[in-house]
């Protein structure tokens, strides 16, 4: 009773966890609002899924986005942040089970890429969304967080690295 | 993907607002240091180094190991802080994205029982 209260009284967003389970496993969980056959729509629907997968606070724009989810069905989204030079990320779905469990590749990153399996649970009108990245050794996906680093986060630090730099150099002269 | 945080680089720049941190900073960049080394060095009381080295520390650019009874300082190790960040900033991409997953969501459910009563009218 207090509980739903509780809940009823802070109507917010449900967390979004991601946790490297293993050397080779990223998994990422949330909770949505909806039946599994909705939220399964909304990943399976090309015109549905372009409008939530490429979020517009990130600075992306999606610039084609193929869906043909099928066994063997092949997917390709090609995007661009906040201007740059298009990305295209593709793959193939493997396992298609209907409002239950989606699995895929991710081919851009060729052998190292990543099977990405998505598992829809419903309990109460509410869906438990468990996305399950594996990669093919602890490399892969230690280059996945390291190219991922060095395309934003260490570009931080590299114009850290250039004040710090500038400023010991002016510190030098005075 | 995309992997920016603007929390750690608020927390970096804010850090980098003083001069003394910046100091601290550059001096650490020719050798690790003890608090009371700073302290002496950059004429100050042990408490404000503490601070100081505080909040180079909180974001990330600083970290300091006590052993036996000194406390010592270094540039920040990145490694690990980075992966910490990926996954920070993994995780805000996929928050980003669950959010207007929600949104879509409950359109269409929205939409279903609109549908559901044209049929039956």
């Amino acid at each position: 009773m207090d509980a739903k209260r509780e809940s009823e009284r802070t109507p917010m967003k449900n967390p979004t966890t991601v946790e490297r389970k293993s050397e080779r496993e990223l998994v990422v969980t949330r909770t949505v609002k909806g039946p599994a056959r909705v939220v399964f729509e909304a990943f399976t629907k090309p015109e549905v899924f372009q409008r939530w997968w490429v979020p517009k606070s990130f600075g992306l724009s999606l610039l084609s986005c193929e869906l043909d989810v099928r066994v063997g069905g092949t997917y390709r989204l090609v995007f661009s942040h906040n201007g740059s030079e298009p990305m295209a990320f593709f793959g193939r779905y493997i396992e298609v089970t209907p409002h239950s469990r989606l699995v895929w590749t991710n081919d851009e990153g060729g052998e190292e890429g990543a099977v990405t399996t998505a598992t829809f649970e419903e309990k109460a009108g509410k869906t438990l969304l468990v996305l399950h990245d594996l990669y093919p050794t602890k490399e892969a996906l230690d280059a996945a967080i390291a190219s991922g680093s060095t395309s934003g986060f260490s570009e931080t630090f590299d114009q850290l690295d250039e004040l710090l730099l500038t400023l010991g150099a002016s510190a030098g002269r005075s | 993907m995309v992997q920016y945080s603007r929390a750690r680089l608020d927390a970096s720049f804010a850090a980098l607002s003083d001069a003394t941190r910046r100091g601290v900073l550059q001096q650490l960049g020719r050798a690790d240091a003890s608090i009371t080394d700073l302290a002496v060095k950059f004429h100050m009381t042990l408490t404000g180094m503490k601070k100081h080295v505080g909040v180079l520390e909180q974001a990330g650019l600083v970290t300091t190991e006590k052993i036996g009874r000194v406390r010592t300082c270094k540039l920040g190790t990145r490694r690990l802080e980075e992966e910490t960040a990926w996954l920070e900033n993994y995780r805000q991409l996929w928050e980003s994205r669950f959010n207007e997953l929600d949104t879509v969501v409950e359109e269409l459910q929205r939409k279903e029982k609109v549908d559901g009563r044209k049929k039956r009218e």
